[in-house]
């Protein structure tokens, strides 16, 4: 038992370690310092120029996707290797946050579903951040309930064998900084509901398509609604068989749940500072019994995560593939963020209502607990990822469905006309 | 980096589970707590047979000379089928403090004897209710003579001898004390645990000889309650997963409302919530378990965080087995109050909850905030 590299892993990272140190963005370290979540921290430059600048420095010189095949702006890499070279990357990691979703998602589903030519077209430009990528999967009717999705595709009647798309989707992160877009839509609505899917890409300036911000509950605005106004796509842009969305979907899904460990700011260092430079009675705050109670859970929590984390690299270090345990990651991270928030305004006393430049730290604590409920919803909710270690880990059945043997169109829906 | 068990070392722990599941049930903690046995004398043996006490203890006083690595493993199946033996007073504790602090002679004369199961060893250093501090110490030895009381003695009851911590001239002293000399009373304690058993020890002036240099009593102590601290935390580790199993295949086998209960998501949910609790408290005695076997400068933030992290994970998985069992859970004929007693009992031995989220703090405060961050 040991935290130590193998010798061809201490070999990787002194190579990775090397190239970093000499191309890495340094004017920016201190800002990304400061990165928390859903922001990279950056406000000398624009955030998204300097996220494609260091992609594009990181593609050209081969250390794009790191684990895709070469012949699509990859480096065939291991899955230690890409995690040392996550490690090494370090701050710098936070520019990469307008990839996520087409390196994670989108790009995996491509490659396992699209033709040749388009694979070869496509994922390169991905790879090296020219081109950004958005998931258009959940709806204004259904998020968790994927599959009950009621974005249309329909033939068009001119024997093109185009398909013209009628609907809206939300929750599209990045959709206003994207080139392309994945998108799931219901081709049969006479067939169960799992049955009638059809996925499909699509570039976002296609006519008809139309992006608008949400104004989220938090005042930001990381989210958009995407409507789609009789949008034309040929058919050739199609990502498996008619009626075969759902399996594509999940291949999508799949790999947004393989994501290790993305360092993503849990606020317990920060809460730690400010508990030993807060008072309570004129004493450090650190030193009161029940802060220490809490701060003693806040930080075993963390630390379980870290170690449970450093378990399945040590899997994938053997060239095992990693155990269940990665399924906590999201389900812990979202609620100790949402708790430790509330602590760290609780311990402010009535002050903690003020969120200003003066609040302590910035303010960061008054951010989190106002950002902290969509991490508790967003990429599966607490309820969904309870649904899967309950039933994929423990075995347990699934609830009884009244929805997958009816036809979609006589589904009961909360309030809306039927398909 | 190689977070894990070594192949043999999971041969090793496979070994021990299929030893327990066969020679302990919960058919022998259930005989322990309905019967007037203190422990079960058999399954002690049998686990010395197995070289188990030994494992982490030199060859040259009669162990086997592996390390605490094996330990751990070993714990954790200890925990998981809650053996009814005196394995942490007598090797976590005793052997330990032996090991750390013993001269020669007294490591050639007890070692040998708990790595064989010959003779039961224990510590003794609890005097009242609250945190053990430095000033609550009031047992004191002079010239030989012990005298005062102490309680909550693991296996005080059966021991042959005990690890005492003592007022000396020069501080804190340990010493080392024949069970069965003159002016020592035991009493054993009625408990919510009875599959383990407990006393209140009395000294006047009993024989006692010193171990260790006097006034390094209390941190002799800290360390050896850090060791195992964390030994105990895999020991709850078990403990708790063997819960979680029970309560999985009860929601799976039991029926109500035409389905098995858990397909209800209030079920599910809470064994889902059990997995996650679990599966941090495992993580965090990974980290623990590497930092006890190399002596790593962070064993004390390690120590802490494994314990918190798996008392409560413990508590949380023994507690709502008996809720996923309902009504069942709460009979005498089930198992859940064997679980739900050792959680509870597990909680308090070595400190309670609170005074190790206490010292965690106190720890990281102290300059290892990085540790656990």
């Amino acid at each position: 038992m040991n935290f130590d590299d193998t010798p061809e892993e201490a070999r990787f990272r002194a190579e990775v370690r090397a190239w970093i140190d000499a191309n890495a963005p340094k004017q920016l370290e201190a800002e990304l310092k400061r990165a928390s979540f859903a922001s990279s921290g950056i406000e000398s430059m624009d955030p998204m120029a300097a996220s494609k600048a260091w992609q594009k420095t990181k593609a050209e010189a081969g250390w794009a996707c790191l684990h895709w095949p070469k012949e699509y702006g990859g480096r065939a890499a291991s899955p230690i290797e890409r995690v040392i070279f996550g490690q090494e990357e370090g701050v710098y990691g936070a520019l990469s946050g307008p990839f996520v979703i087409g390196h994670g998602m989108c790009g995996p589903t491509v490659m396992a579903w699209a033709g040749e030519d388009w694979k070869r077209k496509l994922l390169p430009p991905l790879a090296s951040g020219e081109e950004i990528w958005c998931q258009l999967f959940s709806e204004p009717a259904g998020g968790s309930d994927l599959a009950g999705l009621r974005t249309k595709a329909t033939r068009a009647d001119d024997g093109s064998g185009d398909w013209i798309i009628s609907g809206s989707k939300v929750w599209t992160s990045g959709a206003q900084h994207s080139q392309w877009g994945l998108l799931i839509t219901r081709t049969d609505p006479d067939v169960p509901k799992h049955k009638g899917l059809t996925m499909f890409f699509l570039r976002m300036d296609s006519p008809g398509v139309e992006v608008r911000p949400i104004k989220q509950a938090n005042g930001q605005s990381g989210f958009n609604e995407v409507f789609f106004n009789d949008v034309r796509i040929p058919d050739d842009q199609r990502l498996g068989a008619v009626g075969q969305g759902w399996e594509v979907s999940l291949t999508t899904l799949m790999n947004e749940r393989l994501s290790i460990g993305s360092g993503m700011s849990n606020g317990f260092p920060e809460l730690f500072r400010y508990c030993l430079e807060a008072e309570i009675d004129g004493a450090p705050a650190v030193d009161d019994s029940n802060v220490r109670s809490k701060l003693a859970q806040f930080a075993v929590r963390q630390s379980g995560l870290k170690y449970t984390g450093m378990r399945a690299i040590s899997a994938l270090s053997k060239g095992e593939t990693p155990g269940p345990e990665n399924s906590i990651g999201k389900l812990v991270a979202g609620a100790n963020m949402q708790e430790l928030a509330m602590f760290a305004l609780d311990l402010q006393g009535q002050a903690g209502v003020v969120w200003d430049a003066d609040s302590p730290q910035n303010g960061r604590f008054q951010g989190m607990l106002m950002r902290s409920p969509a991490t508790r919803i967003e990429g599966g909710s607490d309820e969904i990822l309870r649904n899967i270690i309950g039933e994929r880990v423990l075995g347990l059945p699934g609830d009884i469905r009244v929805d997958k043997t009816v036809p979609f169109k006589d589904i009961p829906t909360s309030g809306r006309s039927k398909a | 980096m190689n977070l894990d068990f070594s192949d043999d070392q999971k041969a090793l722990q496979d070994q021990v589970r299929r030893f327990l599941a066969e020679r302990c049930p919960t058919t022998v903690p259930r005989a322990i707590l309905e019967g007037a046995e203190p422990y079960d004398k058999a399954l002690y043996a049998g686990l010395a047979d197995l070289g188990v006490l030994g494992v982490a203890i030199p060859e040259a006083y009669g162990g086997m000379g592996l390390g605490h690595l094996e330990l751990c493993l070993i714990a954790e199946e200890l925990g998981r089928a809650i053996a009814p033996v005196p394995v942490s007073s007598s090797i976590y504790l005793c052997a330990e403090f032996l090991l750390l602090a013993g001269s020669e002679a007294q490591k050639q004369a007890w070692l040998p004897k708990l790595a064989s199961g010959a003779a039961v060893g224990t510590f003794a250093y609890v005097e009242g209710s609250g945190r053990v501090k430095l000033d609550s110490i009031k047992a004191s030895l002079k010239d030989g003579k012990l005298t005062g009381a102490k309680i909550v003695v693991p296996d005080g009851d059966v021991a042959d001898v005990a690890v005492v911590l003592a007022k000396a001239a020069g501080g804190l002293q340990l010493c080392l004390v024949d069970l069965s000399g003159p002016g020592v009373g035991r009493e054993t304690l009625e408990t919510i645990d009875p599959t383990r058993s407990y006393a209140r020890l009395t000294f006047d002036g009993a024989a006692a000889e010193p171990l260790g240099a006097a006034g390094d009593g209390w941190g002799l102590t800290d360390r050896v309650i850090d060791r195992a601290a964390i030994l105990q935390a895999y020991e709850q580790v078990g403990g708790a997963d063997r819960a979680l199993e029970m309560a999985r295949d009860y929601a799976l086998d039991r029926m109500a409302f035409g389905r098995p209960i858990g397909s209800f998501q209030g079920i599910k949910h809470m064994l889902a919530d059990m997995y996650v609790s679990a599966t941090l408290a495992r993580s965090n005695c990974y980290y623990a378990a590497w930092a006890l076997s190399t002596e790593a400068a962070e064993l004390p933030v390690a120590a802490a965080t494994a314990r918190v992290s798996a008392t409560s994970a413990f508590q949380h998985c023994a507690k709502n087995n008996i809720q996923v069992h309902g009504g069942m859970g709460f009979t005498w004929a089930f198992d859940c109050h064997l679980y739900y007693r050792r959680a509870n009992a597990l909680a308090l031995s070595l400190g309670s909850l609170s005074t190790w989220e206490s010292l965690l703090i106190e720890r990281m405060s102290a300059g290892n905030a990085e540790a656990a961050a």
